[in-house]
């Protein structure tokens, strides 16, 4: 990545932006009187506020940056992660899940999870997701860090007794210390209110970039012009890049994605996309701090409209950058891989020693000295040109980068900032994103106090203490998921490989979740043991799934596996076309070894709760809301209803 | 909650709109990396009238729901 020139603009921006975070903890700091108001808000908050929150603490920087990588990589057909994978889920909450949630008056979805089942399911929800939550939020920091080490130009350097400080250190800690102050002075208010504060500077610091940007290609028309280039180049149909719908019906070798309409539909539209949005306490809490039910009934719906056209903000940058690449022109490419200077120099060298008459060589030189595939053809010319000293060395440079074969498409989103942005506005876009990584970590650091002060500290550690106790743990624990996370991050950025390999264990735990909520929700019989066994049952299932199954580019010439992380180490008894199909039958197929173990066994178990106790907690024991006096355009039903229509009308636009 | 949200959205957005207008407004260059758009001076502006929209119905709310506190 080349440093980017910021102007004294940019930094006013960023700077006001701190400020403005930091400003709203130290005014919410004394409202904060109870554990309630500091770890749920005290169910006071309106809806708009708890419904953009909630959109926000799902739309991280990583969010941000992986939708513009897969729309470059898959096309308009991304969007099935909002419009299958999140909108129907939403609603579902909206109007059958919150009435338990806000109803029980749990303050967490483990605490949810004791009430309707026993300690056991609880303790095993709450320690999962305390630690996924760390994590997260370590990898969100890393991120963060890694980005402002290449982007601002001051570096540091310091030796404190032998401890070497770096500049990813400094920005790893300044960083983690901004979200500590806000999150420590205001709790979840803070995180809350800096989200919605995200939500605003997001959608207005890339609005302009993506109306840039689409100018820039021509318009709509002439984008899907171009994408349909990119998708026959790429050996598929030309509507491969610019159709939802068609290339995915066509089957898994037809599309990019290298997935089944059942794969998405099952597996990606129901049950990921279910257990994500309905379970994970990290978006359930910001509908739990609304100020009533219908409130909280209306958090997700309020979310569900900005998360519908999200495709149009952080997927069509995607599309954009490789409409862009078929232009030369435009003089685009998507970025390659970050390479040492070090690495650049010596393959300049290789460039300028290389005879015109034998590029074969040349080819192989320069692609050792990056350690890179290189287009063979374009490094030939770049020979040619040169013959012998014509070149400067600056032109040398570009057209080795012009001809790396190898896309970092996670680097899409800042490379179109920096081709698009003056200062000023660069410092707005910037802004934006070092804001989505700053309340990724804020939103994950106020759903772990929460579940780790209610769930594990009082449950298990210290029942029975003042509610001041609690307050003041829960300050604490703010400061030890700080840490905790701050750990994470380094280890994040020092094993990689092992970082993968805990997000893939993470899915096997959250796969088969929501057949547990289901049958809690909606069938009364459902027993404690049932549903703890089933969680086992499926967390087992996905990771016996996992290493039956394999991709056709983890097997060598001899059908041994290369990568344990991409399965199939105990044998190979199913090759998926691509990761995604993967993932999503590896989902579909825990959820239904959870539903069904759950199902078996609670039958087979006696239920230790009466009807008087699943009051509250369970579809059939639970009073219908009336919702008589609130108006039409209010009630979570309707609401609903029309939110799906207009989700199947984009649907067919983009079929 | 106390702070009514749309304060600190209002006086921020207000802020960095100035600030964009106004940089977009002194700073002479070609725009040639925005397309030959002045972008700062024209999503500056639209910042700000977010920005004093959110600032005003923070004022309407506060008339209507007097703090307590």
């Amino acid at each position: 990545m080349q440093p980017i020139q910021l102007q004294w603009i940019d930094y006013t921006v960023l700077i006001a932006y701190v400020a403005f975070v930091i400003g709203i903890g130290w005014t919410l700091a004394r409202y904060m009187k109870t554990s309630s108001d500091f770890l749920t808000s005290a169910r006071s908050i309106p809806t708009w506020v708890t419904g953009l929150a909630f959109i926000s603490a799902n739309l991280g920087a990583l969010e941000l940056v992986g939708m513009a990588a897969s729309g470059a990589k898959y096309g308009i057909a991304t969007a099935h992660f909002y419009w299958v994978g999140a909108i129907p889920a939403m609603i579902f909450l909206a109007v059958f899940m919150m009435p338990f949630y806000y109803g029980s008056k749990a303050r967490s979805v483990p605490e949810y999870l004791k009430m309707r089942f026993d300690e056991r399911v609880r303790a095993l929800n709450s320690i999962a997701f305390a630690v996924m939550t760390i994590f997260a939020s370590g990898i969100s920091m890393n991120a963060l860090a890694k980005l402002l080490t290449n982007l601002l130009p001051w570096q540091f350097a310091y030796n404190f007794g032998g401890l070497h400080l770096g500049s990813y250190d400094v920005y790893l800690w300044i960083c983690s210390g901004v979200v500590l102050l806000y999150v420590l002075k205001g709790g979840l208010t803070s995180a809350i209110y800096t989200e919605v504060l995200q939500f605003f500077m997001i959608v207005l610091g890339f609005a302009p970039v993506v109306y840039l940007g689409l100018k820039d290609v021509g318009g709509w028309h002439a984008m899907n012009g171009s994408l349909q280039t990119v998708a026959t180049d790429h050996g598929f149909a030309a509507d491969a890049w610019s159709s939802a719908w068609k290339p995915v019906l066509a089957g898994p070798t037809h599309n990019p994605m290298g997935v089944d309409i059942f794969a998405m539909v099952f597996g990606l539209g129901f049950v990921l996309s279910f257990g994500y949005w309905c379970t994970n306490f990290l978006v359930v809490q910001r509908a739990m701090a609304a100020k009533n039910m219908t409130a909280a009934r209306n958090t997700p719906l309020v979310a569900a409209v900005p998360k519908m056209f999200f495709p149009f903000l952080v997927i069509v940058p995607g599309m954009i950058a490789a409409a862009l690449c078929t232009l030369p022109d435009r003089n685009y490419r998507i970025p390659p891989p970050i390479i040492s200077q070090a690495d650049y120099a010596k393959a300049i060298d290789a460039v300028k020693s290389a005879s015109p008459a034998d590029s074969e060589a040349a080819v192989k030189a320069v692609g050792d000295a990056l350690g890179k595939k290189v287009d063979a053809a374009k490094i030939a010319s770049l020979v040619a040109a040169d013959a012998g000293g014509k070149l400067s060395d600056a032109d040398i440079r570009q057209g080795i980068y012009n001809s790396v074969a190898e896309n970092d498409y996670d680097e899409v989103i800042l490379s179109l900032v920096k081709k698009y942005c003056p200062p000023g506005l660069l410092g707005l876009a910037l802004t934006a994103l070092l804001a989505s990584f700053m309340s990724g970590m804020a939103g994950n650091v106020t759903a772990f106090n929460t579940v780790f002060t209610y769930d594990l500290y009082q449950a298990y550690i210290a029942p029975n203490k003042s509610d001041n106790h609690y307050f003041w743990t829960g300050k604490v624990i703010t400061v030890v998921g700080i840490v905790l996370s701050i750990f994470a991050a380094y280890f994040a950025s020092m094993f990689l490989n092992a970082m993968d390999i805990i997000q893939l264990v993470f899915g096997f735990v959250n796969a088969p979740l929501f057949a547990t909520f289901l049958l809690g929700m909606f069938w009364k019989r459902a027993t404690g043991t049932g549903a703890f066994l089933g969680l086992f049952g499926g967390i087992a299932s996905s990771a016996l799934f996992h290493a039956f199954t394999t991709i056709p580019g983890n097997l060598d010439a001899s059908s041994h596996i290369v990568s344990v992380a991409k399965g199939g180490y105990l044998h190979v008894l199913q090759v998926f076309p691509s990761e995604m199909a993967q993932n999503f039958w590896l989902a579909a197929f825990a959820f239904t070894v959870c539903f069904l173990l759950t199902l078996v066994i609670s039958l087979a178990t006696p239920s230790r709760k009466t009807d008087a106790d699943l009051k509250g907690l369970v579809y059939s024991l639970t009073p219908k809301i009336v919702d008589n006096n609130i108006p039409i355009y209010q009630k979570p039903a309707v609401v609903g209803i029309v939110l799906l229509i207009v989700c199947v009308i984009l649907n067919f636009i983009f079929f | 909650m106390g702070l009514d949200i749309r304060w600190p959205i209002g006086l921020m957005f207000t802020l960095i709109g100035l600030l964009l207008t106004g940089y977009g407004a002194v700073v002479s260059s070609d725009h040639a990396i925005s397309l030959g758009i002045n972008i700062n001076l024209i999503w500056g502006i639209i910042l700000l009238v977010f920005g004093v929209l959110m600032l005003l119905g923070a004022i309407t709310g506060s008339k209507k729901n007097p703090p307590s506190a």
